[in-house]
């Protein structure tokens, strides 16, 4: 689609949309949202993008082949699973660590937990721009 | 306990996203091989687990049941991943000739795997959820191997199997809302305890009824089939070996599995159901396969045919019977793939798999013709090849319950069985090719001829030792039989199972 309207409104949007991606992924612990949510509203910014300019310069705006990131989301979130085996844990079992915690505060909680949102977040997205680009690109 | 349950699927899904980053290169095809090696020593080491100690549970992430997702293998689940296994070494073998280059290039190998993750994940998950959710993974990844080249047929067989399996995911989902509402659990063990006790008896056989139609589409029987005969001839040989022998057992699978744990309250409805679909199964399967003159048509049509024996097993719900079924599903596997890794080398040598097109393959390729020769006479219930005790099994468990016309009509089916095993026989063999071709095996080059001939070989000895020592493998399917018929073992195993 060529309209001057829309790609000076996609500049905004995508990066808008870029950034509450990340926003829904990490608030997704305690409250709606997540990797699944994130995933796909990260796909929609490179869409917007896609329509607005051209798939060729979502593309590249993407870098890497959006089939690649959704295979490597899959091996982030696999080896989230596996990290509990070190601890002899059952398979996927939330590993935590408590930066700078104290007696009364938990300090900043990271975990394997997240970083399987974060493989579900890349195999959203890059699943559903593989599919949304190949459509595009077949009309 | 839940490493070796999950390891069979962690496996395939390793080996999908390393096939993937290597897809472009020759080693990406044999990382789909190794994965598959590794899995089937996995799933073995369950198998030992589950003859051990009985059933084992494991609760992912550390959740109890009935609140985490459960998986568990009784010696069904665990038989069953061990010849998923078996059928993905065998055919990621194949598919080392069989897949060309650019088919690999967009990432045959990695799908393959994912579908494989997929089918070992139905097999093992003790929740319907999750059940559903490896549904979706075994749809998704096979419509990409289906319409993996882009062909007009593929395409159109592809459209028709996608159509009618999301109908079929439809009902699930909806079946399983209506239960979730009923008792509040998805836990399979969970659901045996709470579906007896629910009031409404009358809304649990609907629901059972929308389980029956989705398996039912999933599995391939009476009169939900057709969109297999119009898919499973399309795709690459290895893609329709691996459909063949293992999505729709899947499906049977399931039937078994919720028809036995779950839906029990009213057997002389929904069992007199299956009874009736088994037959019309059956029945029009083999007829459409006496009709058709593709060998790989005439395959699809009987993969029909067969599944109608399964479910007469399950019909039946005598413990004979469920043996028989149990036997049946793991012979067909073997067979069924092996059939169109045959069919693959056929097509190869001789140039098409259209009957009319090709022959003389009897007399310039005498060992692809006895390779065939055992798996088809194993499917046509031929002794002493598996098929004929897998058939005995059920045909007796019939005439032991009164059903004198089921186990006509199962034999009535065995022998047309036959007349189109005889009509690819015939006519791809016997025949001279018309065009005066001779198809011989030393037209391809060391490498593929090993890596086309060894796993069907392999298949073909696995078929000959359950024809020929059926003993061990009738005792193993008579205890998986007594487990599935006395699920106490099962709902304790999961309910007790504490992290």
């Amino acid at each position: 689609m060529n309209s001057v309207i829309l790609r000076a409104a996609a500049r905004l949007l995508v990066g808008l949309l870029l950034v509450f991606s990340v926003f829904m992924l990490l608030r997704g612990h305690n409250e709606p949202g997540g990797g699944f949510i994130g995933g796909l509203l990260g796909a929609v910014g490179f869409i917007v993008y896609a329509i607005a300019c051209s798939t060729d310069e979502a593309r590249e705006a993407l870098r890497v082949p959006p089939e690649k990131i959704a295979l490597f989301g899959l091996g982030v979130a696999l080896l989230s699973g596996l990290a509990s085996m070190l601890f002899s844990d059952d398979p996927f079992t939330g590993q935590w660590l408590f930066l700078g915690a104290t007696e009364d505060d938990k300090g900043l909680p990271l975990s394997t937990v997240l970083v399987f949102d974060i493989g579900v977040y890349l195999v959203v997205m890059g699943a559903i721009l593989t599919l949304v680009f190949a459509l595009e690109e077949e009309i | 306990m839940s490493w070796v349950l999950s390891l069979p699927l962690l496996i395939p899904f390793g080996a999908a996203v390393l096939a993937f980053l290597l897809k472009d290169r020759p080693s990406g095809a044999w990382v789909s091989v190794l994965g598959s090696g590794a899995m089937l020593i996995a799933s073995i080491v369950l198998m030992v687990n589950v003859l051990a100690e009985g059933v084992i549970a494991g609760q992912m992430g550390g959740w109890p049941a009935p609140f985490g997702i459960t998986l568990v293998s009784d010696l069904l689940s665990a038989v069953m991943v061990v010849i998923t296994a078996i059928t993905a070494l065998a055919v990621s073998i194949y598919a080392l000739a069989d897949v060309r280059p650019r088919i690999a290039g967009l990432g045959y190998h990695a799908l393959f795997q994912v579908l494989i993750a997929g089918v070992a994940g139905a097999f093992l998950t003790g929740d319907l959820f999750n059940l559903y959710v490896w549904f979706e993974v075994m749809l998704i990844a096979s419509f990409g191997l289906l319409v993996m080249g882009g062909s007009r047929e593929q395409i159109d067989g592809g459209v028709k199997y996608v159509a009618l399996n999301l109908i079929s995911t439809i009902l699930f989902l909806t079946g399983i809302g209506i239960l979730y509402g009923m008792t509040g659990t998805l836990n399979m063990a969970d659901l045996a305890v709470t579906v007896p006790e629910v009031e409404n008896q009358a809304m649990v056989t609907v629901v059972a009824m929308m389980f029956m139609v989705a398996f039912g589409v999933k599995a391939a029987v009476f009169p939900l089939f057709f969109w297999l005969p119009a898919a499973y001839h399309t795709p690459a040989f290895s893609t329709s070996a691996v459909f063949a022998g293992l999505l729709t057992k899947v499906g049977v699978y399931a039937l078994i599995r919720m028809f036995t744990l779950v839906f029990v309250g009213d057997i002389s409805f929904t069992h007199e159901v299956l009874l009736w679909v088994a037959c019309f199964t059956m029945v029009t399967g083999v007829l459409g396969a006496a009709a058709q003159n593709d060998f790989r048509k005439i395959l699809s049509f009987h993969i029909v045919s067969q599944i109608g024996y399964m479910i007469l097993g399950l019909a039946l719900m005598t413990p004979l019977a469920i043996l028989g079924a149990v036997f049946y599903l793991v012979h067909h596997i073997i067979v069924k793939a092996n059939l169109f890794l045959v069919a693959g080398v056929a097509s190869r040598i001789a140039g098409d798999t259209a009957l009319k097109k090709i022959g003389g393959l009897y007399a310039f390729a005498p060992l692809l013709a006895v390779l065939f020769l055992i798996p088809a006479f194993s499917l046509a219930g031929f002794p002493p090849l598996s098929g004929f005790w897998a058939k005995f099994l059920l045909v007796r468990a019939a005439l032991e319950d009164g059903h004198g016309f089921v186990a006509f009509v199962a034999l009535a089916v065995g022998a047309l069985t036959i007349f189109s095993m005889t009509k690819i026989w015939a006519e791809a063999f016997w025949t001279p090719h018309p065009e005066g071709k001779e198809p011989r095996l030393s037209q391809l080059d060391a490498a593929t001829r090993w890596s086309l001939l060894l796993p069907i070989a392999g298949l073909a000895v696995l078929t000959c030792i359950v024809g020929l020592f059926p003993e061990p493998f009738v005792q193993f399917a008579e205890r998986a039989a007594g487990q599935l018929l006395e699920p106490t073992e099962y709902i304790e195993t999961v309910l007790g199972a504490r992290p």
